[in-house]
């Protein structure tokens, strides 16, 4: 029967799914019994969703334009017969 | 992740790849600010991510012809970014403080200190302000090598192979940095995010 220290090192494994069947079934039947195992797996799968589930802020307004200008430079050039060669360097900082 | 309802990817990336620039714009606009998240997470300051979110995005334009959707769009930008956040990282070297080299794993076993249970949801307590503003600063808290990693994986859901490839590290060290990024994210997330009154237990 598996250890919490075996669950624990399993852990990475059983939230990725990557477990064989069996070992996963043993490591099931663990969290079943074990309240701080149990615990332990809720909140660090709430820790992965919580971080997936949030949209980062916006960027900075300056920070948005110098891209929109850099970007607008590339698209003339390529436009122009300039070609998709070197990068450009950003318009100011 | 949250995607705006029109926002289709696929039949973008169709138009971009044809030439069609504001197709490419609109990708732009749907990914810049997880694109800056990403390029701050590794080098850990603004104006570096500035230069690397500008990199990504004008290589991604100038190379959109070798995309060739075996993976989704924003993979393969993710994957562009890492490479230009370490290239960056490369230029100052003498920083310590963002090395990401492999370290010697002591084996050690990650401590567990915080076992108490999560109020329902976060957004019961917090706002979207407040939830955003913890985790961008707990995050931050995390050593670059796991940062990273939590970042590629569990954000911008790269696989662990991709992950691995992107940072020129191990499939192991990718899935033992994880494991441990995750688990100390938890142990700071759940002094915000635990019952009120709930006593910590002890653990083994």
């Amino acid at each position: 029967m598996p250890t919490c220290k075996d669950f624990l090192r399993e852990l990475g494994d059983f939230l990725d799914d990557s477990l064989d069947s069996s070992t996963r079934q043993q490591l099931e039947k663990h969290v079943n019994d074990c309240p701080n195992c149990w615990v332990v797996l809720d909140t660090t799968k709430k820790t992965i969703q919580v971080y997936k589930g949030h949209e980062p802020q916006a960027i900075p307004a300056a920070i948005h334009s110098r891209l929109v200008d850099a970007l607008q430079k590339k698209m003339a050039a390529k436009k122009s017969g300039g070609g998709a060669g070197s990068v450009q360097p950003k318009s100011s900082s | 992740m949250a995607e705006t309802p029109t926002f289709d990817e696929t039949s973008l990336v169709v138009r971009a790849k044809a030439g069609d620039d504001e197709a490419f714009s609109e990708l732009v606009n749907q990914y810049e600010r997880r694109i800056f998240r990403t390029a701050r997470n590794i080098t850990q300051n603004d104006e570096d991510a500035e230069d690397v979110l500008q990199e990504a995005f004008l290589k991604a334009y100038s190379n959109l012809d070798s995309f060739q959707g075996n993976s989704k769009f924003y993979t393969w930008l993710v994957r562009i970014t890492v490479n230009e956040a370490l290239m960056k990282l490369r230029k100052r070297k003498t920083d310590r403080s963002v090395s990401l080299d492999e370290k010697l794993d002591t084996g050690e076993d990650t401590v567990i200190r915080e076992i108490a249970v999560w109020d329902g949801t976060p957004e019961q307590r917090y706002s979207q302000e407040e939830i955003r503003g913890i985790l961008d600063r707990e995050i931050e808290t995390l050593e670059p090598i796991y940062r990273t990693v939590f970042q590629l994986r569990d954000i911008d859901e790269l696989s662990t192979e991709e992950t691995a490839d992107s940072l020129g590290i191990s499939i192991p060290a990718v899935k033992s940095r994880l494991l441990r990024a995750r688990l100390q994210l938890r142990e700071k997330l759940t002094r915000f995010f635990q019952r009120k009154g709930d006593d910590v237990l002890a653990y083994l």
